[in-house]
């Protein structure tokens, strides 16, 4: 256990071997996987050399038929039972799936549960299923290319992304079979993989413009320590509005009606994209549409789309202003997302920030880049190595309050992880529960926000309104995932929530879930978790020994040494004789329990230590 | 509905008894000792940050990403309390608070009204000039030079709050706390119309 070894930071006990980690960008239109081969990270090509991957997947009445470009073939033929843009649907509730709806040819309804799913010839499917299965191909991808099972796994999001849909991903992961190191901002991820973590100091913007959503972050550097200072956008505004834009200019100069039908509207779209990408290496383009044929220069396709581009640089100043740093103070802006190859996109970032746009990697490969250099730290393999990344929410939590108002509790851009705790009182005389409703988003009224869950606390003894004192505590873990306590104090009755949204999966489903694909390959998963649960039981017992050696004279009792040897001894007996994943895993948990204390206690004295006895001097060159 | 906000608690709660732990987690009794620094008003705070990410860099839950389910939580909890400490010292408003905290001063009382009439009348001028800003010929000018008044106000406050507080004259302190309260709160506002008139 590395907290019981927190004295020695840096160091492993024993060089265990190199393990298999990669980086997933789990993404809109196309996914990667990417790790890091003799220190170069690199992202993985299929048999056929190909290294994106369309996120699509195609059901057929039997089950989930094939993904990626495979899939991708049957969007014509099969619309209805081909999946893609599911990220879009992650974590989003049926009125946001509605909404989507118009814009994405499938059949949704609700499950019993009142979750959005999609039907397919294959039954209901949820948008983490169809996510899952991308996740399998990915993770099949590099098992055959690393040749062995992962180990862990860095998957990207987007900065704005909220607790839904970073649960979302999360339970998709799980599904999927993947121990998830870390969900990992995808502008992080972009800052990563353009080494900056290398430079000195700095602050750096990261400008992130992809087909349908715009996002920008602000991170300041130091001595390895990646500090996210702000972080904000627009979900709804990307490349597909250039395309939207030059479609109608071509409408207009073609004279085509307003009332286009289906086959037209597709016409003019791909042509405005075509035109959009050949003018970043042309003045001018020649165009021939139906009977009208005309030209497109640069300078008119930069006056068509620079009111959207206006629309992003005001939110780079707003995350500016979050982040308290003034535009000069700007060293490096990197650029991702496949829109960023329009050349005015890079003029205009470079006019406001004052700074020319590193844009030397691919755009559409470097989020993978970067998550697959942070597996490779998470995992373990660069030990030594001080890269830390410090996170922010992107979206306020708060508490509904009486009027149906909003108190927040964390506010947007804050630090992760963070606890805050509030305290509240009851509202009528012998008040005896409260219910609590957690919320995410900027507005005041509860109707504005996206509600999370709700829970009772329940069990509080009847007193004259306003007596007893209700502490609600919110705790966001580094993933950015959020778990709510609320605690009567006077009387100590405590209620837990670990908020699962409702717009995912219950924790049932994915337990059955997970069932039926352990039946599938069940020999396989029962040994590979039973692998998995020895190592982890292998390093408990050295972490723990070593800890007890080192410290246990000192921090704990004679007892608690007793029962901490014994705690041991059981987990060595069942690790050597059980072929049952789960009764160790039990065991495991156990002794962690009991070395809980100790661990604490371990951790509160070393934090007491870490800086005592220190210069300043000495802790600027650590 | 059944909530009503009791106290706007900023800090000093000790989170890490609501931890899942068994035993309580005891960290330093005191955000100053976190960072081994004194508790007083005068913080160098790139100093601080130095101290901040150094203790991050071993406690961060990354860290602790392949170890086992307990270490992660433990790590998670030290992680929050480390920066619970930091944004607590680093914002002047939050330090003060947390300095009569210290102190045994309740700073987290319903009302804070000030007596001071010349304060309520200059509040009541400022809050003026700033919703007269829009209707301005030019308007970021206006609340540039409104900015420059508001914070040069606040940071005198500061300077008030701290002789106070050394003199140890801890009811004057709060007073000036509670005035630095108005202007932070005024900043903020501030920071909004120029947001929203840079946008516009």
């Amino acid at each position: 256990m590395a907290l019981l070894q927190i004295s020695e930071p840096g160091q492993s006990p024993q060089p265990h071997q190199r393990r298999k980690a990669v980086g997933i960008d789990l993404g809109t239109t196309n996914s990667l996987v990417a790790t890091v081969r003799s220190g170069m990270a690199e992202t993985l090509p299929d048999e056929q050399g190909r290294h994106l991957l369309p996120s699509v997947v195609h059901y057929t009445p039997q089950g989930p038929n094939c993904v990626g470009n495979e899939a991708a073939e049957h969007n014509v033929s099969d619309p209805l039972n081909t999946i893609s843009s599911v990220k879009r649907l992650l974590g989003r509730g049926l009125e946001d799936v509605k909404m989507l709806g118009n814009q994405l040819p499938y059949d949704f309804q609700t499950d019993q549960g009142g979750m959005p799913k999609i039907a397919t010839v294959n039954g209901l499917v949820s948008p983490i299923q169809v996510s899952a299965e991308i996740l399998r191909k990915l993770v099949s991808r590099a098992e055959a290319s690393l040749d062995g099972v992962l180990d862990g796994a860095v998957i990207t999001v987007p900065a704005y992304f909220d607790e839904a849909q970073r649960q979302a991903t999360k339970d998709a992961a799980t599904l999927a079979g993947v121990k998830v190191l870390r969900l990992l901002n995808e502008p992080t991820a972009a800052a990563i993989a353009y080494g900056l973590d290398n430079a000195k100091e700095g602050v750096i913007a990261v400008y992130d413009l992809g087909g349908g959503t715009f996002d920008v972050s602000i991170m300041r550097l130091s001595r390895g320590v990646f500090e996210v200072l702000a972080t904000g956008g627009d979900s709804a505004l990307g490349g597909d509005d250039f395309d939207h834009a030059i479609a109608e200019w071509l409408r207009q100069q073609s004279g085509m009606s307003e009332s286009l039908n289906p086959m037209e509207q597709r016409i003019l779209l791909e042509t405005a994209k075509a035109v959009k990408e050949e003018l970043t290496d042309s003045e001018a383009v020649e165009i021939e549409l139906l009977d009208w044929s005309g030209v497109l220069t640069r300078d008119v396709m930069d006056d068509l789309i620079d009111d959207l581009l206006n629309q992003t640089i005001r939110a780079c100043r707003r995350s500016l202003r979050d982040a308290g740093v003034p535009v000069d103070d700007i060293d490096k802006v990197v650029l991702v997302g496949g829109s960023t190859r329009t050349l005015r996109v890079r003029d205009k970032v470079a006019e406001f920030f004052g700074v020319e746009p590193l844009a030397n990697l691919d755009p559409d490969r470097v989020v993978a880049l970067g998550a697959a250099l942070q597996a490779e730290v998470l995992i373990g393999n660069k030990s030594g190595d001080e890269m830390l990344l410090l996170d922010v929410i992107p979206l306020s939590l708060g508490i509904e309050t009486m009027g149906g108002l909003i108190e927040k509790i964390i506010h947007r851009n804050t630090t992760i992880p963070v606890a805050k705790a509030q305290e509240f009182t009851t509202f009528k005389d012998g008040q005896t529960a409260m219910a609590v409703h957690i919320l995410q988003g900027e507005r005041e009224l509860v109707d504005d926000c996206r509600s999370l869950a709700r829970f009772e606390l329940r069990g509080i003894p009847p007193m004259v309104a306003g007596a007893a004192k209700i502490r609600v505590t919110y705790q966001v873990d580094a993933d950015g995932l959020l778990s709510v306590t609320a605690r009567e104090l006077t009387s100590n009755v405590e209620s837990r929530i670990e908020v699962k949204p409702s717009y995912g999966l219950a924790e049932d489903e994915i337990t059955q879930m997970l069932q039926d694909s352990f039946n599938h390959a069940r020999d396989d998963m029962q040994a590979r978790a039973l692998r998995e649960q020895q190592v982890d039981a292998d390093r408990m017992i050295e972490d723990l020994l070593a800890a007890l050696k080192q410290d246990g004279d000192k921090l704990l009792n004679a007892e608690e040494i007793q029962c901490l040897q014994v705690a041991v001894k059981e987990l060595q007996k069942i690790r050597e004789e059980t072929t049952q994943h789960r009764v160790l895993a039990r065991q495991i948990e156990a002794v962690g329990k009991t070395s809980e204390t100790f661990a604490a206690r371990r951790m509160d004295s070393s934090i007491k230590s870490a800086l005592a006895g220190h210069s300043l001097d000495e802790i600027e060159q650590g | 509905m059944w909530l009503r906000r009791e106290l706007s608690r900023l800090t000093c709660a000790p989170l890490i008894e609501n931890s899942q732990s068994d035993g309580p987690l005891n960290f330093s009794s005191d955000f100053f000792a976190v960072f081994s620094i004194n508790p007083a008003w005068d913080v160098d705070l790139n100093d601080l940050g130095v101290r901040y990410r150094k203790l991050q860099q071993e406690f961060h839950p990354d860290r602790y990403a392949t170890k086992s389910d307990v270490e992660r939580r433990v790590a998670v909890q030290a992680s929050s309390f480390i920066n619970q400490a930091f944004d607590t010292l680093k914002s002047p408003l939050k330090r003060a608070q947390y300095l009569l905290t210290l102190k045994g001063t309740d700073v987290d009382q319903e009302t804070h009204i000030t007596s001071d009439a010349v304060f309520l009348m200059q509040q009541i001028e400022l809050r003026e000039t700033l919703s007269d800003i829009s209707s301005k010929e030019n308007p970021l000018q206006s609340i540039a030079t409104l900015r420059i008044d508001v914070e040069s106000t606040y940071c005198e406050l500061q300077c008030e709050f701290q002789r106070q507080y050394e003199s140890e004259l801890f009811d004057n302190a709060f007073n000036a706390m509670v005035k630095m309260q108005f202007f932070a709160k005024l900043l903020v506002e501030i920071e909004q119309l120029e947001a929203e008139l840079e946008d516009a």
